[in-house]
């Protein structure tokens, strides 16, 4: 099917989100969609899918104009979407969540079907599973066979390699290849040049919710970036400075949690290091991260900051010590949603009897000043980007940290926002912090960090410089050979 | 000391319990679709008085539950409209609506207090009641315990079982990806609400005519409402645990009967009030099993872990959250 967006345009109240995009999507191909965040990629395509309804502008289907109101009738059509924040029930079964939608309602012969669509792409689903125990990476292709079993022929995914591993990033790949060699169009929504350039015949770039330009492959990355930001970011530069004195300290440390708890770990991490946990998502990164933050406490073994015993302290002893924490869920555990910028900032300076609006509504205007943030004081957090508020929970770091540990600092961030968040880190590292961060980006880890922990499984089977390292190495380490 | 006959008891339990596990069912599929009806305690009064009022004066039993019925499925109408079409809180419009319906039953069943009216009879089952023990527990009793019992069965068949109960949960769970998926969450949400009123409804009708028969100030029915939502919790949104739940409690309120017989010096009000702080208790047991240290300790012990698993049940993931088309 030949899908073409004519002067697609959508507003949200007062801000326009697209503004006269127009693209095609020619039958049997893979066609990317690259911008930087809030570029108006995702709302492009949820308008295509029919989630989200167009202010102006036409969709056309094999020539024909179409119009509709809900994702069924898109995908009647036959055009479904993978969202971003996936829309799935986690407390269902597998064959449950496969079968919701689907206008059979004989189960055993959907069990069949889910079999048969499985072997044919590689998969391995339990189909009486609980979709809860599933990775985020077979939670897609559990989406990706329903939307193939609805009949659908053009499949949109938005931003789907975030947050799965590498195998599954592969396996993602091949099928979406598969499809388009059966004759379907695939449109692959991403900020990451990489998955563009790996998979895909042409790319429309969308740039603050106009159309910037289109190109076919093989790609030019310097001009696609080029097309993504105006001019091209450069990598920040590194801190040259030579490890100091222990800050932290692990002696066979042993805690639970996560999918795998954390196994006789036996760490130490000095000043200005910077220091990159690798490993498939759930490995125990987290747990090392919350333990060192004193949110979990371990089981067994001793943690020594600056030297001191930290026995029997909490996360606030911990933070008290200058141990800073920033987990992955920025609104869940970072942010507190629904509270403005200026009440944030006024919880951070706390105290008193009353709140000093003026002075808290000053203090949240100067960080966006000096953080470069896009919002205004009596904004709620969660209106801002992304990018935005992770620039607002950097704002709150204590000046002079002995320890910085950071759970994917830049996931889902563009280049520019990515680099200038590293900027920023590396000053804390100037100024004596030690940095641990964990990432599910290597390249993001052999740019940034000093050296590299790789975490299989609950234990730490790597520990490496990263001068001393390469991709094909961590990658094997990764998969459980050190 | 008088001796308990077991089989008297149990029948007791089955026949007294039957209204709860009507509103513990009704609330049970409400919740499931992710809605809280608060309102469930002026709820049972409203339908419990409309019920006898009906019953009074056309004389017929069928009208007086079908009144019944309608009154709960009205108050059910208005936190539906008011949460769902509205966006107003469910919790605050619920609460309301349990002290307005419970005043109102009050002052619109004053007529008709104290006065004897028609009596849903006994309908033995031939054959099934000659069973030793089971007979008289089970088929010796009238029809709304009939339709109690298996009402729970065909709960969980149509919950988890039938294409509409998969729906019904996939909108509790998540509405959106329901909507996605071309479920329209708010009439889902709507027309369960209205069903677990009609439920909540006959289980009022079936106190006024059946369990304590007749309206009055208190009619006895009091109480009850608060108690089936916490069994709906105490049932981990499980329509088989609500009920075992519901039979329970009904378990404690009968033995309080013959407790107090057994010890006339203790104050009567500790047996009547008895059962609900041995709910709570329950509950908190029942939560146990979410705890990591008690998870960590039935490892070894796998008669604990799987009575532990038994017990675990898990809120629907959108309860109580409003559903916001885009």
């Amino acid at each position: 099917m030949e899908i073409a967006l004519q002067n697609i345009t959508k507003d949200y109240g007062s801000v326009r989100a697209n503004d006269h995009v127009t693209m095609r999507v020619v039958p049997g191909s893979i066609h990317g969609l690259l911008g930087e965040n809030g570029a108006g990629k995702s709302t492009l395509m949820k308008i295509l899918s029919g989630y989200t309804p167009k202010t102006d502008g036409e969709i056309r289907i094999d020539r024909g104009i179409v119009e509709y109101e809900s994702p069924a009738h898109a995908a009647g059509l036959g055009i479904g979407m993978l969202y971003q924040d996936p829309l799935d029930f986690p407390l269902l079964s597998v064959l449950e969540n496969f079968k919701l939608g689907q206008s059979s309602s004989d189960m055993t012969a959907l069990r069949i079907r889910l079999t048969d669509l499985c072997r044919r792409f590689g998969f391995t689903l339990d189909p009486d599973a609980p979709l809860a125990s599933l990775t985020i990476g077979e939670r897609q292709q559990l989406e990706i066979l329903r939307l193939l079993e609805k009949g659908i022929r053009t499949l949109i995914l938005d931003e789907p390699t975030t947050g799965i591993s590498g195998t599954q990033k592969a396996a993602l790949f091949s099928a979406l290849k598969q499809l388009a060699d059966e004759g379907r169009s695939v449109i692959l929504v991403s900020h990451k040049l990489e998955d563009v350039e790996a998979l895909c015949d042409r790319v429309t770039v969308l740039r603050g919710g106009k159309g910037a330009g289109e190109m076919d492959s093989p790609f030019d990355p310097d001009q696609l970036m080029t097309l993504m930001f105006g001019t091209r970011p450069k990598p920040p530069p590194r801190s040259a400075e030579a490890p100091g004195g222990p800050v932290l300290n692990f002696t066979s440390i042993h805690a639970r949690g996560g999918r795998t708890g954390l196994k006789s770990c036996s760490v130490l991490i000095r000043e200005n290091e910077v220091v990159g946990l690798a490993g498939l998502e759930g490995s125990g990164q987290g747990v090392f991260l919350r333990t060192a933050a004193g949110l979990i406490p371990p089981l067994s073994g001793e943690i020594h900051l600056k030297g001191q015993p930290m026995k029997r302290q909490n996360h606030h002893g911990f933070k008290r010590k200058g141990v800073n924490f920033l987990p992955s869920g920025r609104l869940e555990e970072g942010l507190i949603p629904g509270l403005t910028l200026a009440e944030h900032s006024a919880l951070q300076n706390g105290g008193g009897f009353w709140v000093r609006w003026p002075g808290a509504i000053a203090d949240a205007a100067r960080r966006i000043t000096n953080f470069r943030i896009k919002g205004e004081p009596n904004l709620s957090v969660e209106s801002l980007s992304g990018g935005n508020q992770q620039r607002l929970l950097l704002s709150f770091l204590s000046e002079n940290p002995t320890l910085l540990l950071l759970e994917n600092p830049t996931r889902g961030l563009d280049v520019e926002s990515a680099n200038w968040v590293w900027e920023h880190l590396h000053r804390f590292c100037a100024k004596g912090a030690a940095i641990v961060f964990a990432s599910s980006e290597l390249d993001e880890i052999l740019a940034q960090a000093d050296r590299v922990m790789v975490f299989f499984n609950g234990a730490v089977i790597k520990d490496v410089r990263t001068q001393e390292t390469d991709l094909r190495e961590l990658g094997l380490a990764i998969a459980g050979r050190a | 000391m008088t001796e308990i006959d077991l089989t008297i008891l149990f029948a007791g339990v089955v026949a007294g319990a039957a209204p709860i596990v009507m509103a513990a069912l009704g609330e049970t599929l409400t919740e499931k679709a992710g809605l809280i009806n608060l309102s469930l305690d002026g709820s049972i009064l409203l339908s419990a008085m409309a019920g006898f009022a009906a019953a009074y004066t056309t004389g017929s039993l069928v009208f007086g539950f079908m009144a019944g019925a309608m009154a709960g499925a009205m108050v059910a109408a208005v936190v539906g409209i008011f949460s769902i079409h509205l966006n107003r809180s469910q919790v605050a419009v619920g609460f309301v609506l349990t002290l307005m319906a419970r005043d109102l039953a009050y002052f619109l069943g004053n007529p008709y207090a104290r006065l004897h009216g028609p009596q849903v009879p006994s309908l033995p089952i031939p054959l099934l009641k000659e069973i030793p023990f089971f007979g008289p527990v089970f088929f010796n009793q009238s029809l709304p315990v009939y339709f109690s019992l298996l009402l729970i069965g065909f709960c969980w068949w149509y919950i988890y079982r039938t294409p509409a109960g998969l729906r019904l949960r996939a909108v509790g769970e998540h509405p959106k990806a329901a909507y996605a998926r071309g479920i329209d969450p708010r009439r889902t949400q709507m027309l369960y609400t209205l069903a677990g009123g009609l439920l909540v409804g006959l289980a009022g009708a079936t106190f006024s005519l059946s369990v304590k028969p007749g309206w009055g100030r208190p009619q006895g029915a009091e109480g009850t409402g608060w108690i089936a939502l916490a069994l709906v919790i105490f049932g981990g949104w499980d329509p088989i645990r609500a009920a075992a739940g519901a039979y329970l409690f009904a378990f404690l309120q009968v033995m309080g009967i013959y407790l107090q017989g057994w010890f006339p010096s203790v104050p009567a009000q500790v047996f009547q009030v008895a059962p609900f702080p041995l709910m709570i208790f329950t509950l908190l047991f029942m939560n146990l099993a979410q705890k990591e240290r008690v998870v960590i300790w039935s490892e070894g012990r796998p008669w604990f872990r799987s009575m532990l698993k038994w017990l675990w049940g898990k809120a629907p993931t959108a309860l109580g959250k409003p559903y916001a088309p885009e």
